[in-house]
């Protein structure tokens, strides 16, 4: 068998989908289901004084109409919702049930849920229910959050949740600001994102016809934990819970979540035995599903008469939203020990205040935190660069960690030790990629022209943080679970090959890349490979898919259980052929006795053999399959340069994107073509930051873009043809000198993009311009008014 | 996004609409490629009692040379628009323009007569009607008439038309030769125009507006600036002179002035090129 590892392959699980087989939870039809309909609250913030239900109870097909309270003293949960991530001992954490009590703190909060025979009847229901308002003072950003004249939630005295600093050497850092040539400022407003994935959530909760068991069909990326949280939350011993997801239609940190709807699905199944469903609508999901980003920064550079920087000051002011999700107030320390980025800085601080508002949560959305920092850290770059007179490249170059050459283990500021990194090759093939010499020509001609279209070129040379997690690391920021990830690997008696993950799919193509590993590693067929995922019955332990983590912890695993596999069979080969273990050779699925040709036995005659366990060694249990439980001993860092070029209509503002590339390291490669779409996907998510997206609210915290017509999801048709390249820099945290790359695409590219468009208007005297940089804001900034 | 409950009802044919309409008055609404009602029914924000589905009728969809105009069926939908022959060598701007109505899904469905009658400001069918002078015909229980287009968009997603009344047949002048230009300011490729403009030079010129006010709309201002001999940037300069456009989170209403103006500079310049 030829290797297959670092080779494209097309991916296994797309025939299915792109031929519409996959099925998504709202495929999936059980006989007697109920329809949940959601009445959700119009104001962000009010008083519930009182609910009648009586014209819904009484409308055509509805089985019930239940209230928070009634809920609640149905008995259907024993805690609120679980925040895993209490980051300070003194975190504030309103209780949070999935339907209101006795007061709303973001507009479509649950009020009630109707229960009613079909999906229609459920909506028609929902509006039938008369809800007594009475509306209080709404905080609706975080400035007004920070102000402090209104709070959002009335049980709690002030708006701010937590406080949670990192500074290593305060009196270094007080130095190093003290002792500087230069110092430059930056002040960044990270927007809330919707995260819009192409499937909206949905859940299915289905009661066994006896025992008191529950199957919830949910659109998560996270079955497993989903369990463990459900148990926790409803007092359903995790033996009766039973969780799948199926087709995932994309999730992007959205579907990490434990959701009030996912609660109420399966408590009001558990009690009715009947199935009960519900399928969030677009409009709903800009309030029933969690939004990323959400963020104040303030970054501060100090540098010596070179450039070179001496110090790091970073203050994020964080919008939880209404309540603490599973995440909520996490995501801002993912992003905390990055703000210092690829560089050498002697001296970093970093502190973060959460603050509750009246809007839907914030929680982990693609990158999660890094793609704020690298924001951060590499808009405060390009300034520091204009400061010190500079180019963008040779403002990096000059304070790359390791000096851009390569290094292994290197401890950080910010208490870190990256993998490995090689930073300058990486810049040097983006700026040749994208002719950046060549750019910066055309920029002058066009400046010295006066021409209306002026070109920007922006640089991001970024680095994240994936891998999620050794699991002493979580203990150590307070995060309520591990990090490691489940495999198992396991021969079956035809020689076909069964392998099951913990790590679970929702578009990354797992099963490719799965199959592909123990393909190499056993020396069998990659379409021999079957891999089985996303059910908590067949998958009974795993940590799930999120921050970048599949390959470079659930994927090791995977290769780590084929060693344990190849270990057994070769116990069984060396007994089989009389020989020692030791003297057998392993390689392209064969074992052969060494200076014995012909002496050879194919891996699959062995997991026959093991199958039917007429001849195996004294004691050996008859089967060939294994499993191993992985904890990474660190995080992994990929890196990469990301160069953005735009063209800025000068007389509307209008910015087009003309080119993109983008040289990304994610150490060793399985499959090309999936790292190739990673990258694309996620470039395309940060560019929505940077030009389109944002949910905007009123002062009474109304969402004012909650459609996908006036929230803007860019296409295809927005975007330039992706020019993407490789370096490669094995990481030293795991065996497959793997890295990961499902985020990395956006942590490179919002940076990238509000540099190129900056830089195209420096003439202007534009130096900042806040995201999304729509043409009025553009246009708004050329003139010299408010960006 | 989940509309109200609603009777339905399919006519097959002009008069079987019209006889739907007068009986159910104005509970009923007409339903012809569904892609501007049936979005506002999800939302709720239109409860019609009664649709009069419209949209598989036969006739009243095709392209016709009537000699001096072309006769366009209120049920053609924009992608036969944006192929028509006929259309590129008579009236190229509405081929044009038809061809930057939302993608490919919404112009397979989406109809002219629809796109007019639903009259929405920020629609780019009506700005190139108004530009052509073209006629529209309606036709109700006391018979057919003809409206100008000039007369057609009386108010915020108002036409015209009567509650019982339906658009049949769109006349457009035959203008080959003449120049034309239409600007679409967007931000995505299947979005509204934030503002837009539609240009015919034929002798005089006329300029119209899209998104600029309540209603689709001439660019009076600015036609009387370059047609009383002054220079493009005259006309630029009146171009939302008389308009009252829309403040939200696309644009303000200055920032919108300065695009139509821009927009008017561009599309005479292509026009009159
Ligand atoms: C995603 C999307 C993007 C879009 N983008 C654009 C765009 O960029 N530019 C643009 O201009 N439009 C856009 N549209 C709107 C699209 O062009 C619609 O098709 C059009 O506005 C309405 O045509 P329809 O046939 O679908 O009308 P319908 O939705 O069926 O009807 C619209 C209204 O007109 C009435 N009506 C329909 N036919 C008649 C008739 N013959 N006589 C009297 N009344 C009638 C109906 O009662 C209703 O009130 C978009 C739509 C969508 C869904």
């Amino acid at each position: 068998m030829t290797a297959v590892v670092g080779t494209p392959r097309l991916r296994k699980e797309d025939p299915k989908l792109l031929t519409g087989e996959g099925k998504y939870v709202d495929d999936i039809q059980v006989a007697g289901q109920l329809w949940m309909g959601m009445v959700r609250s119009p104001y962000a913030h009010a008083r519930i004084n009182s609910i009648d239900t009586s014209a819904a109870e009484a409308a055509d097909g509805v089985a019930g109409v239940y209230t928070g309270p009634q809920l609640a003293e149905m008995g259907l949960w024993i805690a609120p919702l679980p925040c895993a991530w209490p980051v300070t001992d003194d975190m504030v954490n309103p209780e949070h049930y999935p339907t209101a009590m006795d007061e709303v703190h973001h507009v479509g909060e649950i009020v009630a849920v109707v229960l009613a025979d079909s999906r229609y009847g459920a909506a028609d229901a929902a509006e039938l229910v008369d809800v007594d308002y009475e509306p209080l003072d709404a905080v609706a950003s975080i400035a007004a959050a920070r102000d402090g004249s209104a709070t959002a939630h009335s049980a709690h005295e002030t708006n701010k949740a937590y406080h949670w600093p990192l500074i290593p050497d305060p009196d270094a850092l007080e130095a190093a600001f003290a002792n500087a040539t230069h110092t430059v400022t930056g002040e960044f407003v990270q927007q809330r994102l919707i995260p819009a994935a192409m499937e909206p959530r949905g859940v299915l909760a289905v009661p066994s016809p006896m025992g008191g068991d529950v199957t919830l069909y949910s659109s998560t990326q996270v079955p497993h934990i989903l369990k463990v949280m459900i148990a926790a939350t409803t007092g359903i011993s995790e033996a009766k819970l039973r969780i799948v997801a199926p087709a995932v239609g994309g999730g992007f940190g959205a579907k990490l979540n434990v959701n009030p709807d996912e609660i109420l699905a399966v408590t009001l199944a558990n009690k009715l035995g009947r199935a009960v469903r519900w399928t969030e609508t677009r409009s709903e999901a800009a309030f029933s599903t969690h939004q990323g980003r959400g963020q104040l920064q303030k970054i501060e550079l100090a540098a010596d008469a070179d450039g070179k920087i001496t110090g790091c000051r970073v203050h994020v002011d964080a919008d939880m939203g209404a309540y603490m999700m599973l995440i909520t107030p996490g995501v801002p320390l993912l992003g905390s020990f990055l703000y210092t980025g690829v560089y050498d800085v002697p001296a970093f601080g970093f502190t973060c205040d959460g603050y509750f508002t009246n809007l839907t949560p914030t929680d982990a959305y693609r990158g999660a935190g890094r793609p704020e920092a690298s924001y951060a850290i590499e808009r405060a770059m390009d300034l520091l660069a204009l400061e010190v007179g500079v180019g963008p490249d040779e403002i990096r170059r000059r304070n790359y960690l390791g000096g851009g050459d390569h290094f292994t283990d290197m401890e950080t500021a910010s208490t870190l030790v990256f993998d490995s990194g090689h930073y300058s090759p990486n810049l040097d093939a983006a700026l040749e990629m994208s002719d950046y010499a060549g750019l910066r020509a055309e920029q002058q001609r066009r400046r010295d022209a006066g021409d209306a279209k002026q070109l920007g070129i922006g640089l991001c040379t970024y680095v994240e943080i994936c891998g999620l997690a050794p699991s002493r690391a979580l203990a150590g920021l307070n995060y309520g679970a591990g990090g490691w990830e489940h495999a198992m690997v396991r021969f079956l008696p035809t020689g076909k090959v069964e392998v099951v993950s913990g790590s679970t799919p929702h578009g990354q193509g797992h099963e490719t890349s799965w199959s592909m590993i123990v393909a190499d590693k056993l020396g069998i067929d990659p379409d021999d490979v079957t891999v089985l995922h996303s059910d908590t019955a067949i998958s009974p332990l795993g940590l799930d898919t999120y921050g970048s983590r599949s390959l470079s912890v659930g994927g090791v695993a995977i290769s780590m259980a084929c060693d344990k596999v190849i270990d057994k069979a070769k116990q069984i080969a060396a007994h089989q052929m009389e020989a020692n273990p030791d003297d057998l050779d392993f390689a392209g699925g064969t074992f052969s006795v060494k200076g014995q040709p012909g002496a050879e036995l194919p891996i699959q005659a062995i997991a026959f053999g093991a199958f039917t366990a007429h001849d195996l060694p004294d004691g050996m249990e008859p089967n060939l399959q294994e499993q191993v439980t992985f904890d990474p001993p660190n995080f992994a860092f990929p890196f990469g340069t990301h160069v953005a070029v735009t063209e800025v209509d000068t007389e509307t503002g209008e910015v087009e994107l003309i080119d993109y590339i983008a040289i990304d390291d994610c150490g060793n490669q399985i499959n090309p073509l999936i790292v190739e779409g990673q990258v694309h996907g996620g470039i395309v998510q940060g560019v929505a930051q940077a030009l389109y997206e944002g949910a905007s609210y009123d002062d009474a915290g109304n969402c004012r873009n909650p459609s996908l017509m006036d929230y803007l999801v860019p296409s295809a048709m927005e975007m330039p043809n992706i020019k993407t390249g490789f370096t490669t820099t094995p990481s030293t945290s795991n065996p497959l000198g793997v890295k990961g790359v499902g985020e990395a695409g956006t942590i490179g590219s919002a940076a990238a993009v509000v540099n190129a468009i900056c830089d195209a208007l420096s003439p202007y005297g534009v130096t900042d311009l806040e995201m999304p940089a729509t043409p009025q804001r553009v246009w708004n900034a050329i003139n010299g008014g408010a960006s | 996004m989940i509309p109200a409950a609603f009777d339905y009802v399919e006519a097959e044919s002009v008069d079987a609409a019209i006889a739907a309409l007068t009986e159910h008055g104005d509970e009923a609404k007409l339903m012809a490629g569904g892609h501007s009602l049936i979005p506002l029914m999800k939302f709720r924000l239109a409860t019609p009692g009664v649709i009069v589905d419209i949209g598989r009728m036969e006739g009243l969809n095709s392209i016709d040379d009537r000699g001096d105009h072309i006769a366009i069926g209120a049920l053609t939908r924009h992608m036969s628009v944006e192929t028509s022959e006929l259309l590129g060598a008579e009236a190229p701007l509405l081929k044009h323009v038809a061809s930057q109505v939302g993608d490919p899904s919404v112009r397979h469905r989406g109809t002219i007569g629809g796109s007019l009658a639903h009259g929405d400001p920020a629609s780019d069918l009506p700005a190139a009607i108004l530009a052509l002078g073209a006629t529209l015909v309606a036709k109700g229980p006391g018979g057919e008439r003809e409206i100008a287009a000039t007369d057609f968009f009386t108010g915020f997603l108002e036409t015209a038309l009567a509650d019982d009344e339906m658009l049949t047949e769109i006349r457009v002048p035959k203008m080959a030769g003449a120049g034309w230009s239409y600007q679409k300011f967007n931000r995505r490729a299947q979005d509204w125009a934030i503002v837009g403009v539609a240009a015919v030079s034929n002798g005089s010129t006329s300029l119209s507006l899209v998104n600029m006010g309540p209603t689709p709309m001439r660019a009076s201002a600015a036609e009387a600036a370059i047609n009383g001999g002054g220079s493009i940037d005259d006309a630029a300069a009146a171009a939302a002179d008389g308009a009252s456009p829309p403040d939200d989170l696309n644009g303000d209403a200055a920032y919108r002035t300065h695009l139509a103006s821009v927009l008017v500079r561009r599309a005479l310049t292509e026009a009159q090129g």
